[in-house]
């Protein structure tokens, strides 16, 4: 075990751990953040996505003594009590059958906009393709991201 | 809130429901420990003849309602609140429901065969209605006024004429009982002395409100039962047979002893286990202990490549006499035109988003699971059984978890996490990691469908004869101690596993002569094998209808007929049978399909472009119980790749009643797409050892590279009368998934002039196809 040192949600952590524990299992069983979820552990589907600097990145094979920088999880990403617009849009678009993925999709959706604020449909595709979704929630998806990224750079929603 | 002890990770709805019950009545600050004091067991059945079990009315005019459904995400909980709301007279924004957790909701088994608002929702719109009868009856007494005289608006109750003489639902009851016995001989035909409400009386129903589980589903606020955390709790991971049938010889504990974290190696027959202090310590010991297993005598099964020849030369297990109408042979006789083809479709896998997964606490000698299974009542009584227990020590407390399509390793995760806690005396969390979730979990069983057909000297399908053989010869059931997994490979055999079926054509087709006839087969191994089968959305549904559909595909192309019209004729013809109503609803599907995509009269396959990319459209049309689904699919195929893209989707749907038009909508939208998933993608994978389908790629899923660039959605009220005001609602979720894999295959043809009858239209296997075909 040794002591590692996190920024997560914009407050400074300290967990003891073997320095190789995945990340995802630090933010949820040492920390009790449950945004994140256990999908696949091998990085194929999405559900453990956190952000970290901004980046999307999946939790559940990165080792938490890896982790540097700033790690936003689901919970962090509404600011003074609202909601950031992909998740409003998510609500206003009903986009969740079970919702276990949304996670990913949310956090996945938010590293891309930042990057590419007004993605063409053909963007949204690719830059979502490998984030999974078991109820096929994935037209939803598509529909709520273009909603938001309208809001977001100052259209009506 | 960091979750601290057992009532923690439940709903506020939940601890609302369990204050204002009476079951915990304490301030809100030191609930916690009350909680845990007054809900340690024994946990009784929930006594559906009571009204209270249902229905608890606060002091601020709100209500709770309580149901013992669960919703795995289509929304079912909002739809019981709009209707309960209606019947009791309150306003839907006043109520939330809370579901399936067995010590707190009345038995109605949880979810399935989406007969949620179908049949479950009568029960609970009875009770709704007999509380506000109820209700006006004290308001009677209190106001002096006869019950007649009384109107209910949004929970008050005024006397009609005079709006000041008022009293509250919650004034009249909060704190108290209703202690009104309900009758019925089971919850299904629970009832109090009250008539529910016509169609036009209601109002929230046919109304959109949001779904009331997506705001914390997003936040990140939602405790899901991965979510849950107890005192004391360890971490379980199985670890199973290298190969099918293998038996186990050796467990080498030193390879873990000394691992950090480690507590104990579980062991009983071949189910073996480990359990670590921390979840990353159970991951990695799993992996590291040292097992020797023995290997079969024989193969298990055939690999997946020679599956269907294995299948058409098994013996049956089960063959039910045809179904036989008018003269088939004869008419096959004087056929002016006969085809014959026949259709495959593999094993495919729940493969739920996370593993399976469990908690169990076996505190104070009783046993709470919380799992996320559909059916939470037949966990509980499946869990009891398996431990040895009596039914009312074992609770069961439903929460939100992947999708629940049918009988998935929920189950399985949740026996043997209660019996590894029941060993050790502690908390277990249970989870299964992704290679042994998509190669282990029960499967849809594999289907070979033969169709032959005659067209008569006019192009009319004169007879029919259709056969499907699934491999499904040990179905298992839901939450069966004696068939889940952990209880064979400990060794139990039932004595009689239970056997599969195929359903009959799915269609309201008039042909004067028809054969029908099911079989089923087995594989060699039956136990302890990872080709067991259960339900899975639509269970052994979809693949007849696979079939069936690209069949009449198939004689509308030979007759040189459009395929929509083919259709149409079928179902006009006329028929000696009464099932005008379904028929009715089925031309009225076809019609509304076909005019939301524009369709154009003119036989398949369409003329085959020059370019790369072929393009063409197919439809497919097929019911579930009452519900009608028809679905138009524009295709592009890429001839050099093989890729298919379903370009444009229309989907028309027809389920009586809709309660919530949105929500329907968003249902049919994302089941539509788990049919196209099981069409395009998914193939459950094995060689003669073992399944070598194992995560995201070796049993891949529809992505979002796949989704059409317009998915459209018809809500169809085909119904002969269809203002009458006793229109039923009937099932909507599964009816989606059956004409998909049909529909896809039609569209290959048409764009390409190929059919090709096996599923999953995998990109190298139609490009092989078309290149046989040179096309």
């Amino acid at each position: 075990m040794s002591k590692i040192d996190l920024k997560v949600n914009r407050h400074p952590q300290t967990v003891d751990v073997e320095p190789s524990t995945p990340l995802l299992y630090v933010l949820r069983n040492d920390l009790h953040l449950q945004g994140p979820k256990f999908g696949c552990g091998m990085g194929q589907c999405g559900a453990c996505t956190v952000l970290i600097n901004g980046e999307a990145v999946r939790s559940c094979i990165l080792p938490a003594s890896a982790a540097r920088g700033e790690i936003t999880t689901l919970e962090g990403l509404a600011q003074n009590g609202k909601l950031h617009p992909l998740q409003q849009a998510w609500i206003d678009e009903q986009v969740p059958q079970c919702g276990f993925c949304q996670n990913g999709q949310i956090l996945t959706a938010k590293a891309m906009l930042d990057k590419t604020p007004n993605p063409t449909d053909a963007q949204i595709r690719e830059g979502m393709n490998n984030t999974l979704c078991r109820c096929m929630s994935y037209y939803r998806i598509q529909t709520a991201i273009k909603r938001a990224a309208k809001k977001m750079s100052g259209g009506a929603a | 809130m960091i979750p601290r002890k057992i009532e923690d990770a439940l709903t506020l709805h939940r601890r609302d429901f369990l204050r204002t019950a009476g079951l915990l009545a304490v301030s809100f600050g030191g609930w916690l420990e009350e909680a845990e004091a007054q809900t340690s067991g024994p946990y009784p059945d929930v006594d559906f003849r009571q009204l209270d079990s249902w229905i608890v009315i606060h002091a601020d005019n709100t209500a709770t309602f309580s149901v013992g459904k669960t919703d795995p995400g289509q929304g079912t909980g909002t739809a019981f609140r709009q209707l309960m709301s209606d019947e009791l007279d309150i306003a839907f924004e006043k109520t939330t429901c809370i579901m399936g957790s067995t010590d707190i909701t009345v038995d109605q088994v949880g979810s399935g065969g989406s007969t949620a608002l179908e049949r479950d929702a009568w029960p609970m719109r009875r009770v709704a209605a007999e509380a506000r009868r109820v209700l006006l009856e004290m308001a009677s007494t209190k106001l002096g006024v006869p019950a007649d005289q009384l109107t209910v608006r949004d929970a008050v109750i005024t006397v009609k004429g005079d709006a000041s003489k008022r009293v509250t639902y919650g004034e009249l009851i909060a704190g108290k009982k209703f202690n009104v016995t309900l009758t019925g001989n089971n919850i299904n035909a629970v009832t109090g002395k009250a008539k529910t409400k016509l169609v036009p009386e209601l109002k929230y129903t046919g109304q959109s409100p949001h779904r009331d589980d997506i705001p914390a589903k997003v936040d990140g606020s939602l405790k899901w039962a991965v979510d849950v955390r107890l005192p004391g709790m360890v971490h379980a991971r199985n670890v199973k047979p290298p190969y099918v049938g293998a038996k186990l010889t050796g467990i080498d504990e030193s390879t873990v002893r000394n691992l950090p974290g480690f507590v104990k190696v579980m062991n009983k027959g071949n189910y073996v286990a480990v359990v670590c202090e921390r979840e990353e310590q159970a991951v990695r010991a799993a992996r590291a202990l040292k097992t020797t297993w023995e290997k079969p005598a024989t193969a298990p099964f055939p690999s997946s490549e020679d599956l269907y020849k294995y299948m058409r030369a098994a013996k049956p297990v089960s063959a039910p006499k045809p179904v036989v109408a008018g003269n088939p042979e004869a008419a096959f006789a004087g056929a002016a035109k006969l085809l014959e083809a026949e259709y495959e479709v593999p094993y495919q896998g729940h493969t739920a988003f996370a593993g399976a997964h469990a908690m169990a606490d076996p505190s104070n000698g009783q046993m709470t699971v919380y799992s996320n299974d559909m059916k939470s009542y037949g966990m509980r009584r499946c869990v009891a059984a398996f431990l040895g227990m009596p039914n009312d020590r074992v609770r069961v407390v439903y929460m939100q978890g992947p999708q629940g399509f049918g009988r998935s390793a929920a189950e399985d995760a949740a026996c043997e996490a209660a019996w590894i806690a029941k060993e050790l005396g502690r908390p277990v969390r249970m989870q299964w990691m992704r290679d042994e979730e998509t190669a282990w979990d029960a499967k849809g069983p594999a289907f070979v469908v033969k169709m032959r057909g005659a067209l008569d000297a006019a192009g009319n399908l004169s007879a029919y004869d259709y056969h499907a053989r699934s491999c499904d010869a040990n179905h298992l059931g839901y939450n069966e101690p004696d068939t889940v997994l952990i209880a064979q490979l400990m060794g139990v055999r039932r004595a009689n596993p239970a056997t599969g079926s195929s359903s009959l054509p799915s269609d309201m087709y008039a042909i004067p002569n028809r054969k029908m006839s099911v079989d089923v087969v087995g594989l060699p191994l039956l136990w302890e094998t990872p080709l067991r089968t259960g339900n899975l959305r639509d269970p052994n549904g979809l693949q007849p209808t696979f079939g069936t559909e690209s069949f009449i595909d198939e004689l509308a192309a030979a007759a040189k007929a459009d395929p929509l019209e083919f259709r149409l004729k079928l179902l006009r013809g006329s028929t000696s049978d009464d099932s005008g109503f379904l028929r009715a609803r089925s031309i009225a599907c076809l019609q509304a399909a076909g005019a939301k995509y524009g369709w154009e009269q003119r036989p398949s396959p369409n003329r085959i472009a020059k370019g790369d990319i072929l393009t063409g459209r197919g439809i497919a049309y097929s019911f579930r119980g009452m519900t009608v689904a028809v679905q138009i699919v524009e295709v592009e195929v890429n001839r050099k790749t093989g890729h298919v893209w379903a370009k444009r989707i229309v989907c028309a749907h027809d389920c009586g009643l809709v309660v919530n038009p949105q929500n329907l909508r968003y249902t049919v939208e994302c089941g539509t797409l788990h049919g196209l998933s099981r069409a395009l993608h998914e193939e459950v994978q094995f060689d003669t050892e073992k399944v070598t389908s194992k995560d995201w790629f070796s049993h891949p899923s529809l992505r979002h590279a796949d989704v059409p660039e317009s998915v459209e959605i018809v809500l169809v009220n085909g119904d002969p009368n269809p203002n009458r005001p006793d229109l039923p609602p009937y099932g909507a979720g599964e009816a989606t998934l059956k004409p998909m894999m049909a529909a896809l295959g039609n569209a290959v043809f048409d764009a390409t002039g190929v059919r090709i009858r096996r599923v999953p239209f995998r990109a190298d296997r139609v490009r092989a196809a078309l290149k046989a075909a040179g096309v």
